[in-house]
């Protein structure tokens, strides 16, 4: 499920070539599914399966950057949390539990609004938006990462192997990252499979609340947004891209829930 | 268990401190200027705009600014005039918070309604056909935006069955039973969209704290004291997986009240989180910080709660 979304939107618009800007008026506008648009045409007659397909590609692009900056995050304060203990430890940590205390959404609407425009006029609208968005949920979701990494890094720092590494006089930036990051990977690559659901459902939102893409950009929560008002006459324009949404996420926590099952015995949920 | 709690606090009075301070940076140092609409205005002359300025106390740094609020709100609760209504912004939020409350309290006992008992009844009969509806649904309900339910109930509730109505009427005041019941049926789409995805949470929770407890040796005894099963799963069972739960839910209170925000937005309802979109988009810098500061109180107070509530709750946990 996963992989046929992704393939979709990577060769969806080269297989897929109807033009998403084309304004058409010839089919009647607002239709719903057919054979000549199989997700139906909205309120400028654009195609949008064809848009959708263009739009899928921003909504992954930014679920799995958001996601990496928030694993990388995540496991670089994690493991010198957990690695070194002791005053830099309890620092890293009040800091996490500062941003864990923090109101995101508030956060997310507040940082993009007050930032959109400077990132636009330096980077161009597509880009500065892109980065301001994958940055704010990245910095703004590392936390439950760090707080695992932390956790396996107390673990495993005082077995065997890593004290034959430190008798061998390996760095610590090695032993850290060259001989116990391995043996914690598994919840890590957890944790980075449920945060591109989140990370998803996130931008989604932002742009739900009217803050995140500008509109020629059609991200899955932008189409929502741009169905919502005609809800009544043509339900098809926001709910199948609300459809694909919930259908990507679904299938991403499938994946990240069979994972943690296959790779932690103990957890039941 | 009072030095527990007063340390606690000690903790938690930094913790928002460095938060408000963070949000109030993160206004002041952002680039929109929130004089921005007098300054299109072409008829408001620049010495003018110089006093509205000085009149809103924005001709000083920042840092001071940020000094000046803290005191007024702490000492006297002043949470400064909003820009834009010339209002004070506690009284905004005074008219806005009732609508949130009303909505989200709501909301959380459906939730509680609906949970608990398909949370124990899955648990208890782990793997037939009714736990495995009801884990997909909690698992459904985790997985799909609040905006795009409430979008789904919207079309099923106001549009094809025209139930409810689509727009939620501010206007309307609670006089008599006919207006009660009007209140009740705008009231009950934000109210179920909440309560869906509280209830799948509750449920996902309470599930697994329940086939933790009940495999373990208290449940045996209660068994073979020839308790009725109906009194071991309620009583015994039932009251200690509540703990975690318990704990869980008031970590997940300000989720609630943040993710109010969506569906107020979605339903037009008047409430605080409709109030802090609006603001932003007007950069009402005194609105916005004020409620943002609320939402930050909220998630540190429940925070201690949670971990008041799973002290006090389980004597199994020390309190070091």
């Amino acid at each position: 499920m996963v992989i046929f979304f992704t393939m979709a939107v990577l060769f969806g618009p080269s297989v897929y070539t109807k033009d998403r800007e084309e304004l058409n008026f010839d089919v009647p506008t607002m239709a719903p599914p057919s054979a000549a648009a199989p997700m139906g045409t909205d309120d400028l007659g654009r195609d949008i399966l064809a848009r959708a397909l263009f739009g899928g590609r921003v909504t992954l692009a930014v679920g799995i950057s958001a996601m990496i900056i928030a694993i990388l995050l995540g496991t670089i304060i994690g493991a010198i949390s957990g690695y070194f203990g002791g005053i830099v430890d309890q620092i890293l940590m009040w800091i996490t539990d500062t941003f864990l205390s923090m109101p995101t959404l508030p956060l997310f609407l507040l940082i993009v609004y007050l930032f959109r425009d400077t990132l636009t006029r330096s980077l161009g609208p597509e880009v500065g938006i892109f980065l301001l968005v994958v940055g704010v949920i990245g910095v703004l979701t590392w936390m439950p990462t760090a707080r695992v990494v932390r956790a396996s890094f107390q673990t495993l720092k005082h077995r065997e192997f890593v004290e034959a590494a430190t008798c061998l006089g390996v760095r610590p930036s090695a032993i850290m990252f060259r001989h116990i990051l391995p043996n914690v990977i598994s919840p890590i690559i957890v944790a980075a499979t449920l945060g591109v659901g989140t990370a998803i459902i996130t931008e989604s939102t932002l742009s739900f609340l009217g803050v995140g893409f500008p509109p020629d950009l059609p991200t899955w929560g932008r189409l929502v947004t741009d169905g919502q008002n005609f809800l009544e006459f043509a339900p098809h324009m926001s709910l199948l891209p609300a459809l694909l949404i919930f259908l990507t996420v679904l299938s991403i926590n499938f994946v990240g829930d069979g994972l943690r099952d296959a790779l932690d015995p103990r957890s039941r949920l | 268990m009072t030095s527990y709690i007063a340390r606690r606090l000690l903790i938690a009075i930094p913790t928002l401190l460095v938060i408000s301070f963070v949000i109030y940076a993160v206004l002041a140092l952002a680039p929109g200027d929130p004089m921005a609409q007098f300054g299109r205005n072409p008829n408001i002359p620049e010495e003018v705009r110089d006093n509205i300025r000085r009149s809103f106390g924005l001709d000083r740094p920042w840092y001071e600014r940020y000094v000046f609020w803290l005191r007024n709100v702490t000492l006297a609760g002043d949470f400064g005039f909003s820009f834009n209504s010339r209002v004070p912004v506690s009284e905004l939020i005074g008219q806005r918070l009732p609508q949130t409350l009303w909505t989200v309290g709501i909301a959380y006992l459906v939730a509680l309604l609906i949970a608990i008992p398909i949370g124990v009844v899955s648990a208890v009969k782990q793997y037939s056909w009714f736990d495995r509806i009801a884990t997909t649904f909690a698992f459904v309900g985790f997985s799909i935006p609040s905006f795009a339910i409430g979008l789904a109930v919207i079309l099923v509730f106001a549009v094809n069955l025209r139930w409810f109505p689509l727009i939620y009427d501010t206007t309307l005041e609670v006089i008599d039973a006919e207006s009660f019941f009007k209140q009740v049926r705008q009231i009950a789409m934000p109210v179920i969209v909440v309560a869906i995805q509280q209830s799948a949470d509750v449920t996902r929770f309470l599930r697994s704290s329940m086939l933790d407890n009940l495999p373990l040796d208290y449940v045996r005894t209660a068994r073979s004291k020839g308790l009725a099963e109906r009194a071991v799963v309620v009583r015994h069972a039932l009251r200690n997986s509540l703990i975690p739960v318990v704990a869980l839910m008031s970590l997940g209170v300000p989720g609630i009240f943040t993710g109010a925000i969506i569906t107020e937005t979605l339903f037009r309802v008047n409430g605080i989180g409709e109030l802090l979109i609006r603001s932003t988009q007007n950069s009402d810098t005194p609105v916005v910080m004020a409620i943002t500061f609320i939402y930050a109180v909220l998630v540190v107070t429940f925070n201690l709660v949670a971990d008041v509530v799973y002290a006090t709750l389980d004597p199994r946990i020390r309190y070091s």
